[in-house]
């Protein structure tokens, strides 16, 4: 066994188990780094125009609002997450983590013209598994993807990244140009589902419609707030157009979603399912029925009262399934104290299920590596 | 040989106090029915340019029902007329079966409230006030009016309520709850500022067509999920309330959050409390905990009550909310009508059970005071 491999496998400091982080965020720290992974006419195209130099933040997260980074994990002078030593050091080592998830949040992603998204995410990848994923064999990455503007080129993609079996599932964002279930992104599940690999749908917005179900919120604090809703939009979208029937291995993970509102979201859905279900013939079982095979949920955010550990186990029991949640520390965005990922009174006998057996259930590609690393060992 | 009985002994449900209704939807009896109550000058402007709203059926919401008119199958009178129309059918079918001593309007349907014409949509909401009054409270006491309003034109609402809040046959404020933006922004403050001076409730029925998309990430495809936004949508109306200050600025303002479920309060009152926490230095306007703010100041109505397997699990949600938050309603005449004897499907005590069906209500309506 390699002295890496023995390192990470020592005891663990939040819990004494494995754990495998399904999301954390490594920073693009600006577009230059990927100039090298561009062609001559891409290249060329950006730097004459001057898009190489400016700097394009996400409005779904401002880089110094307290969120989007704890105090103790921000990068001097740059963006927090674009460092790789800090982050193994502050994501990794701290929390004892085989492996961790990088979900980059990039501009690539959301830019208008499609063929300047794809070429982006691309140089992304390249650069991802160039400069992190061969610097640390903890890390796993999700395939950055322009599918709002393009599922075409997002096929694409999956097909060049997927033959790299670090790059374990897709990354999409939650709210783009159609809502998640339409046929317009079935080529880019049918893909994905043919390479065992997961679809992440993570918090933000291409802004192509108001961030909110009700408009325009004012503030930031009132936008993220509101950020479940639109997760339930794309739930409730992607189990009534068929996405789960037509699609029997897929599986969707939602992260920095929060879950303490998935058990009203299944009574509600069931319900009104039950009442319509004329409309949607293809949808035979209730929608929680779905949700128990086809859906995952990152642990971070905790939405639920530190103080009443009580109410976050009553929670989970009214989510009918400990296979539900995977656990992550949202790296760096700021949900929680030092290493507390699992709030106290965390219920103990699904520590190890959250923290190693649903990840590993989930993640085909990562069941895969722990194999050969167990071989290793032998 | 029949014997006439005397009325006092087929009144015996009287002998138990009555249940409040917070959801009841009176429709037209016809497509004329406002006009005696419009000018003519706004009458022809209907007639000829009908309903401009910001969706894309002038004559109909988005996504088709899934059962004629929203309807209960049996809730179409007998005498004919759209299900809510006829009042001696509905004081049959709903108030005396069920024993409703006080039951809320909520006029729903035609729009005034979200024209993009202000002035016809003031005219209209003006004519629908007045229309509540002449077909439906006044030939029937047990109904109690909404004063409804153009939200989006805050002058010409603030002049309706002005007129309105003193008539005791009015026991509330109803506005879109979907309006050109969230709810909580300052253009909508004149309209809180007055119906906290006149001591009314402000009942936010789901509705209206703000423009934008119903969910953040686009239209989606069918009614299942139209039906379904109704509940994320309001969640984002009261995060804007709450996070704008609105309760700060207006803190003995009541507001009741109708047909919208209940059961996400407690997850979305956690949420906010934690990111309030982390970043109340961007809403320094907002001095306590959302939390606080909601179990002050807002009330949520019953229907249409969700349906946990396990019927405990509902209750565990409404002891986190708090069971004097809770108003029941029936949502009468539509297709998910709640009956106030099979809608909580676990024990309660004699005093939730009151406070529930009945309690709770008259407080917030101060329905001891309404006509």
């Amino acid at each position: 066994m390699s002295e890496t491999l023995k390192k990470n496998r020592d005891p663990m400091t939040i819990s004494g188990y494995d754990a495998i982080d399904c999301d954390i965020h490594p920073a693009v720290p600006n577009m230059q780094v990927l100039m090298p992974y561009l062609d001559d006419y891409w290249r060329d195209h950006l730097t004459s125009r001057g898009t190489d130099r400016i700097t394009l933040h996400l409005t779904s997260y401002p880089p110094n609002a307290p969120l989007s980074s704890r105090p103790d994990w921000r990068v001097k002078g740059g963006l927090a997450g674009q460092d790789v030593d800090q982050l193994r050091t502050q994501a990794l080592d701290a929390f004892g983590s085989r492996f961790a998830i990088c979900n980059p949040i990039y501009a690539a992603q959301v830019l208008y013209n499609e063929d300047m998204s794809a070429v982006l995410c691309s140089a992304v990848n390249q650069w991802f598994a160039r400069e992190w994923l061969d610097r640390d064999p903890r890390l796993r990455a999700s395939i950055m993807v322009p599918s709002s503007q393009s599922p075409q080129l997002t096929v694409e993609e999956i097909e060049r990244c997927a033959g790299d079996k670090r790059f374990v599932q897709v990354l999409m964002l939650c709210q783009n140009e159609l809502p998640l279930g339409r046929r317009y992104y079935w080529p880019v599940y049918e893909a994905a589902e043919r390479h065992g690999l997961p679809i992440a749908i993570h918090a933000g917005s291409s802004y192509r419609h108001a961030p909110s179900n009700a408009g325009f919120p004012s503030f930031f604090v009132e936008e993220y707030a509101g950020v479940s809703q639109n997760f339930k939009g794309q739930l409730l979208n992607m189990i009534a157009e068929g996405v789960f029937v037509k699609f029997p291995n897929l599986k969707v993970i939602l992260a920095e979603a929060g879950f303490t509102w998935l058990p009203n979201f299944c009574w509600r859905a069931d319900k009104i399912w039950r009442g319509v279900r004329r409309e949607v013939p293809w949808v035979k079982e209730a929608p929680s029925e779905y949700i128990k095979r086809h859906v995952r949920f990152t642990l971070q955010p905790i939405d639920a009262p530190e103080n009443e550990p009580k109410i976050l186990e009553r929670v989970i029991d009214q989510m009918g399934s400990d296979d539900l949640l995977l656990f992550s520390t949202d790296y760096p965005h700021w949900h929680f104290e030092g290493t507390d990922a699992l709030p106290k009174g965390f219920p103990e006998h699904l520590k190890k299920k959250v923290l190693f057996d649903n990840p590993l259930a989930t993640y085909g590609r990562i069941r895969d590596a722990i194999r050969a690393q167990e071989k290793e060992v032998a | 040989m029949n014997v006439q009985v005397s009325p006092d002994k087929i009144k015996p449900a009287q002998a138990k106090p009555g249940i409040v209704d917070c959801d009841i939807h009176p429709s037209f009896r016809n497509k004329d029915a406002l006009k005696p109550f419009m000018s003519k000058r706004w009458w022809n402007h209907y007639e000829t340019y009908g309903s401009f709203t910001r969706k894309v059926f002038s004559t109909y919401l988005p996504y088709p029902r899934m059962s004629p008119d929203t309807a209960r199958a049996d809730a179409w009178p007998p005498n004919g007329g759209a299900p809510g129309s006829d009042l001696d059918f509905l004081r049959k079918q709903l108030l005396d079966q069920h024993n409703i001593t006080h039951g809320i309007l909520h006029p729903l349907r035609i729009g005034g409230y979200d024209q993009r014409n202000l002035e016809f949509g003031a005219a209209m909401c003006s004519a629908i006030n007045d229309w509540e009054l002449a077909d439906w409270v006044d030939p029937e006491p047990r109904l109690k009016g909404s004063i409804y309003i153009p939200q989006d034109y805050p002058e010409a609402a603030v002049k309706e309520i002005e007129k309105r809040a003193g008539d005791p046959r009015f026991v509330q404020i109803t506005t879109a709850a979907f309006a050109s933006e969230p709810l909580g922004h300052r253009r909508y403050w004149p309209i809180f500022e007055v119906a906290e001076a006149a001591d009314i409730t402000i009942g936010m029925h789901i509705g209206g067509m703000p423009g934008h998309a119903i969910t953040g990430g686009g239209w989606p495809s069918f009614y299942f999920e139209h039906h379904f936004s109704n509940a994320p949508i309001m969640e984002s109306v009261i995060i804007s309330l709450v996070m704008e200050g609105v309760f700060e600025r207006f803190p003995k303002l009541r507001m009741v959050f109708v047909e919208c479920d209940f059961a996400w309060v407690p997850a979305a009152c956690w949420r906010m409390d934690k990111l309030w926490a982390r970043m109340r230095d961007e809403v320094p306007h907002v001095k306590r905990p959302p939390s606080e703010i909601v179990k002050t100041n807002m009330w949520f109505t019953t229907q249409p009550i969700d349906e946990p397997e396990n019927p405990e699990h509902l209750r565990e949600t409404m002891e986190w909310l708090g069971f004097d938050r809770i108003l029941f309603a029936t949502d009468y005449p539509h297709w998910d009508f709640d009956d106030p004897d099979y809608t909580f499907k676990f024990k309660m005590t004699p005093q939730e059970r009151a406070a529930i069906f009945r309690e709770n209500a008259m407080k917030v309506y101060k329905l001891d005071k309404a006509a």
